[in-house]
């Protein structure tokens, strides 16, 4: 039987099958989520940085109608600290109880739990729990924390010094500094981030008194990893008795891989009362509480030769992680952020010097992009000082220092090891786009009229496909980082896929479905795509670091080829040929170079469960499960521009062009890459113009959407954006990740640009975002020239 | 968040509402809601009682009553902003309405609400002040109208008596020769004005000032008129360099705020620009 070649779907912009449901309001979410007798958490939280709790009183409290239980601290014996799950050497681990009952930290932190039969008799009872404090001092701010005058936040970390760390050679970087022809010394000040995902954090915990079962809905990237360390490290609870569901989830960006104090709580108190409780955090307990991103104040220093090569570079920096190490923090200033600041050029001395303080703000964990964009902005304000410096063109400085395009690997100063990279092929073809000799004549022209036009370049690395498990092991992670897919074939030739990647607005659903139609030459309608549900799917550890199709892709696709092998030895039975004469094409088993001699997809499926006519010895049935652990990251990259003008009269910054080239490696689905590069533009704009989270005396003054703004769509221009494609390795699909590259290459092409544009007034760098028109203004009001 | 508890009232009349308000320990009056409840939630404002403005009669609608616009309390931002009769009688009064918040807040904000509240960084305060709105008022003594003049007291109080309501807004009709302009600089998180200036001015046939209003909004902790501004203005010809000049005071009676947004020398500065471009917008419109 003859079949039509199938139209090949990795590589299409197939509209996204999960659409319908969300852009319809059928989605469901944890809050969705509606079950018998539940009742409803609320916690009395800090309203001080720091404080000493002398007194809890929950008497009126618990005489108030409706009020089911009210624990503290005190009441939760037997339940661990929030486990750490990086450990770097020396590292100073502090506990963090779920409910604090010693002294809180920041503003914020939970120190007792009202559960009630409604949300607003809670609310009521909360605000009559008594809390005697005594105030303590509090710091906040990133460059005092380990000032000798400042409060002391924990017993074991003396200074509030979290760790120190380093990477590089220090020697090399002193000799290259004493040869160089000029060593720029800058500031950089990478501000505090709130991640405001569009769904707020929640979780709703029902135990079984029946059959000892605890299930969680939770907002979670990862509900293996949920699961693991609440139940085998928190609560003491064994896993087969844990079900950690994470279903539709509203974005994330990082802040829902964490475990939080909130659904440890709810799990815990399930058991006490045993009756369903839920937890909807609001806005401003979101942005209290959700792990915040970023803030490092850096000095660096990048020498130069005469030439504009690079020939060291030196950087100390200083990582606020709030009042607890929250799950992965330590990792994130590090190694996720110093490996990554040999950046697209050839730097033949790096030393990095990383100092992890405590202080009495919200922890800091991931924040899209995690610790890369934070190298990322560095290495381009330096370089674009570096070019201000010696009067070179932006342009040039960066063509004389990027490392030559290579196939298979490139050792980088600080411990990577690139996949793959043609960095002055993406950053050609964005000059192109840009036409960047009229924009410097249109600039020119700009100028003489009075007016400050800017452009900026960034030019990226980053490392995604997070990651090898020995590797991370070996520098601290208390985790693998490998990840599941198993395909179930079903007797009929329809196909589940249980994956351990976690689609919380990626577009799984489509592109993994995209994957196995390819693969096994039938029509999406007969995929289904399952995740979130450790009940359902093998161990797997979430969506992260850009890793899903890279790596549960992967071991989606090692699953299909075990189903494709076993498959011809079905269909050679019943062809009576031999295995190794049988092909997979177009949806069906054939003898190869015979298209007419072949038995389809769906029989080969029947066959295996109703196996009569079958191979002798050949387990009946139809599923596969794989684990991929890559071999090593990849590292997209790419370039942007951005053309800024400042409004002269006001400060306001003005995006008017925006440009990118990315290379993700080989795409699989462009649409949704292209959403993900757009949404990561808007947030890197944000942070180079508008996000900033702002303490005052650890007081979160911009608790609110009133006080932080975010990105909005009348501050961007319509983007221009393009991709050159250099496969990856280091996996057989050959692609790398897109899920930062815009978080990550933005702010500092905006940031650079804003530079540019003040250069008449003598200015070469900015030291501290958001480019608020009114810091802008003062800029350039106290300008030299 | 919900709000803490309370209970809620539907008057249909004006005197019920006032009843219940002169009867009720700790009532508040509820109109667009998007000020007050969102203040609920945060259980940062706590009353006892609503008594809902929705039902009662007589508090909506536009109309023109001898050169001057007659418009309800309850008359929302949008149907301002769409109103044919202030469109073209008054059109500042429209665009102003026009960049309050987005669509929602515009769907259910009221213009009465927003000049009672008297949030320093709302956008129509500005205008009332350019224009010389009066506001009627109607109490348990009856009817009483203020002047603009005297209604902006301070942060979020007005002249307004608590146990009174604002009824209607009278919104004078300026002569032929006239134009104005709203200028906002919203701040970039919650969009309310950082600076808003409305000007407004009348010119004769020969280019001179024969009337000014200048409202400044957003910097301080109330808006205020800027009155050097405009005495710098009357009877002046209106040309670029007096109009920069008199800009530059645009900031004298204001009494700045620093916040997040801005240092005090920086707002006063935008006052300054702010009031420079309304007003240039504002004699351009005039000279047709
Ligand atoms: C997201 C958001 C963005 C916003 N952006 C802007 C903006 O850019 N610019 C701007 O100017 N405003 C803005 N606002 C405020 C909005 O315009 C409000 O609608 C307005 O300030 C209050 O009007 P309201 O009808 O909603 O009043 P309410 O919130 O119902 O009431 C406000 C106060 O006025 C009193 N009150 C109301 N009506 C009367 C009356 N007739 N007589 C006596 N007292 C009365 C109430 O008792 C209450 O104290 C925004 C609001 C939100 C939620």
């Amino acid at each position: 039987m003859a079949t039509a070649t199938i139209e090949r779907l990795i590589g299409k912009s197939i509209k996204r099958r999960e659409d319908p449901r969300f852009i319809t309001g059928r989605g469901t979410y944890v809050d969705d989520v509606k079950l018998p007798g539940t009742t409803h958490a609320v916690f009395v939280r800090s309203p001080h940085a720091h404080a000493r709790i002398k007194k809890i009183d929950t008497t009126a409290a618990a005489k108030h109608p409706g009020v089911v239980a009210i624990f503290t601290g005190k009441d939760m014996t037997g339940v661990n600290s929030l486990p750490c799950g990086w450990l770097l050497p020396d590292l100073k681990v502090p506990p963090h109880m779920p409910l604090a009952s010693d002294a809180a930290r920041y503003v914020g932190d939970p120190v007792a739990v009202v559960i009630a039969e409604t949300e607003d008799a809670a609310l009521d009872a909360a605000d009559k729990v008594k809390v005697t404090w005594d105030v303590l001092p509090a710091v906040s701010a990133t460059d005092k924390a380990d000032a000798r005058t400042s409060a002391q936040i924990h017993e074991v970390a003396p200074s509030n010094v979290a760790f120190k760390w380093q990477i590089g050679d220090a020697g090399a970087v002193d000799t290259a500094f004493r040869n160089a022809a000029r060593v720029v010394k800058k500031k950089i000040v990478n501000q505090r981030l709130v991640a405001n995902p569009m769904e707020p954090r929640a979780c709703l915990a029902r135990y079984d008194a029946a059959t000892g079962d605890l299930t969680l809905w939770v907002t979670s990237q990862n509900p293996h990893v949920h699961r693991l360390l609440m139940a085998a490290f928190v609560l003491g609870i064994p896993e087969q008795k844990v079900r950690v569901i994470a279903p539709d989830v509203g974005g994330a960006f990082g802040s829902k891989i964490f475990l939080y104090n909130e659904e440890t709580i709810c799990s815990w108190a399930t058991r006490q009362i045993k009756r369903p409780v839920r937890w909807t955090s609001t806005r401003r307990e979101a942005f209290q509480t959700d792990a915040h991103g970023r803030d490092h104040v850096t000095e660096a220093e990048m020498g130069f030769a005469a030439d504009g090569k690079i020939v060291g570079l030196r950087v100390k920096t200083i990582a606020n992680m709030g009042a607890y190490l929250s799950t992965f923090a330590p990792a994130v200033p590090t190694y996720l952020y110093a490996t990554l600041l040999n950046g697209v050029y050839t730097i033949p001395a790096i030393h990095a010097h990383v100092t992890g303080v405590f202080t009495n703000t919200t922890p800091v964990d991931a924040y899209r992009g995690a610790g890369r964009p934070e190298a990322a902005y560095l290495l381009e304000r330096m370089i674009e000082a570096g070019a201000a410096a010696l009067k070179m063109d932006t342009v040039e400085i960066r063509r004389k220092n990027f490392i030559p395009k290579f196939d298979n690997g490139f050792q980088t100063q600080v411990a990577l090891n690139y996949d793959s990279g043609n960095y002055a092929a993406a950053f050609d073809k964005l000059l192109r786009m840009l036409d960047y000799r009229k924009a410097r004549s249109d600039q020119e022209a700009a100028r003489k009229q009075g007016r400050f036009l800017g452009i900026g370049f960034s030019t990226y690395i980053e490392a995604c496909s997070i990651a090898p498990s020995k590797v991370v092991g070996s520098l601290g992670a208390q985790a693998g980082l490998y990840e599941s897919g198993k395909v179930r074939v079903h007797p009929t030739g329809g196909v589940t896929v249980y994956t351990g990647s976690h689609s919380h607005g990626q577009g799984h659903e489509t592109t993994f479905s995209q994957l196995v139609a390819d693969e096994l030459g039938i029509p999406m309608e007969q995929i289904e795509i399952v995740h979130g549900d450790t009940g359902a799917i093998p161990f797997g550890m979430g969506t992260y670091g850009s890793r899903s199709a890279s790596v549960g892709g992967t071991a989606l696709l090692m699953s299909l080829n075990k189903i494709k092998e076993k498959g011809k030895k079905i269909a050679a039975h019943l062809l009576e040929a031999s295995p190794g004469d049988i092909e997979y094409a177009n949806g069906q088993f054939q003898v190869k170079g015979f298209p007419g001699k072949a038995v389809p997809f769906g029989q080969v499926a029947l066959t295996a469960y109703v196996p009569h006519k079958y191979p002798e010895g050949l387990e009946p049935g139809l599923e596969e499960t794989s684990f991929y652990d890559p071999s090593n990251f990849c590292f997209p990259f790419g370039a942007h521009a951005c053309v800024v003008e400042v409004d002269r009269d006001t400060g306001q910054v003005k995006v008017l062009r925006y440009l990118a080239v990315d290379d993700v490696g080989n795409v699989m689905n462009p649409m949704i890459v292209d959403g993900m590069v757009h949404g990561g533009i808007a947030q890197g704009v944000g942070q180079a113009l508008c996000e900033g989270a702002v303490y005052d005396e650890g007081q979160l003054v911009t608790g609110s959407m009133m006080d932080y703004a975010l990105p909005k769509a009348d501050m961007l221009p319509m983007y221009e954006t393009d991709r050159t494609v250099t496969p990856t390795l280091v996996n057989p699909l050959g692609v790398k990740g897109a899920g930062e590259t815009g978080t990550i290459a933005a702010t500092p092409a905006v940031m650079n640009a804003v530079v540019d544009a003040l250069a008449p007034l003598g200015i070469d760098h900015i030291e501290t975002m958001p480019l608020t028109a009114g810091r802008v203004w003062s800029i350039m009001k106290s300008a030299k020239r | 968040m919900y709000p803490a508890a309370f209970d809620y009232h539907a008057p249909t009349t004006v005197k019920d509402a006032l009843k219940l308000l002169g009867k009720l320990d700790d009532a508040k009056l509820l109109a667009g809601g998007h000020s007050l409840i969102p203040m609920m939630k945060l259980r940062l404002a706590q009353p006892k009682h609503l008594i809902d403005l929705g039902k009662v009669k007589g508090l909506g609608g536009v109309k023109e009553e001898k050169g001057v616009i007659v418009v309800g309390a309850m008359t929302t931002h949008w149907e301002v902003e769409s109103s044919k009769v202030l469109k073209a009688k008054v059109p500042v009064v429209s665009e102003t309405a026009a960049v309050i918040g987005d669509p929602a807040v515009r769907n259910k904000g009221t213009i009465g609400g927003s000049l009672a509240h008297g949030d320093p960084a709302a956008d129509m305060p500005a205008t009332a002040i350019a224009l010389g709105f009066e506001f009627v008022c109607e109490g348990p003594k009856g009817k009483r109208t203020v002047k603009v003049d005297d209604w902006f007291k301070g942060l979020m109080e007005t002249a307004l008596k608590d146990t009174e309501l604002l009824t209607t807004i009278r919104i004078p009709v300026w002569a032929a020769g006239s134009g104005a302009c709203y200028m906002k600089f919203p701040h970039p998180a919650s969009r309310f004005a950082i600076v808003g200036v409305c000007a407004a001015v009348t010119l004769d046939k020969g280019g001179v000032c024969k009337k000014v209003g200048v409202g400044v909004t957003g910097a301080g902790t109330r808006a205020v008129r800027a009155k050097t501004v405009e005495a710098a203005l009357l009877n002046k010809p209106l040309d670029a360099k007096t109009i920069e000049a008199a800009a530059q005071k645009a900031a004298d009676g204001v009494d700045v705020q620093a916040d997040l947004q801005g240092s005090v020398e920086y707002k006063s500065h935008l006052c300054r620009v702010f009031a420079r471009r309304a007003l240039e917008a504002a004699v351009k419109r005039a000279q047709g």
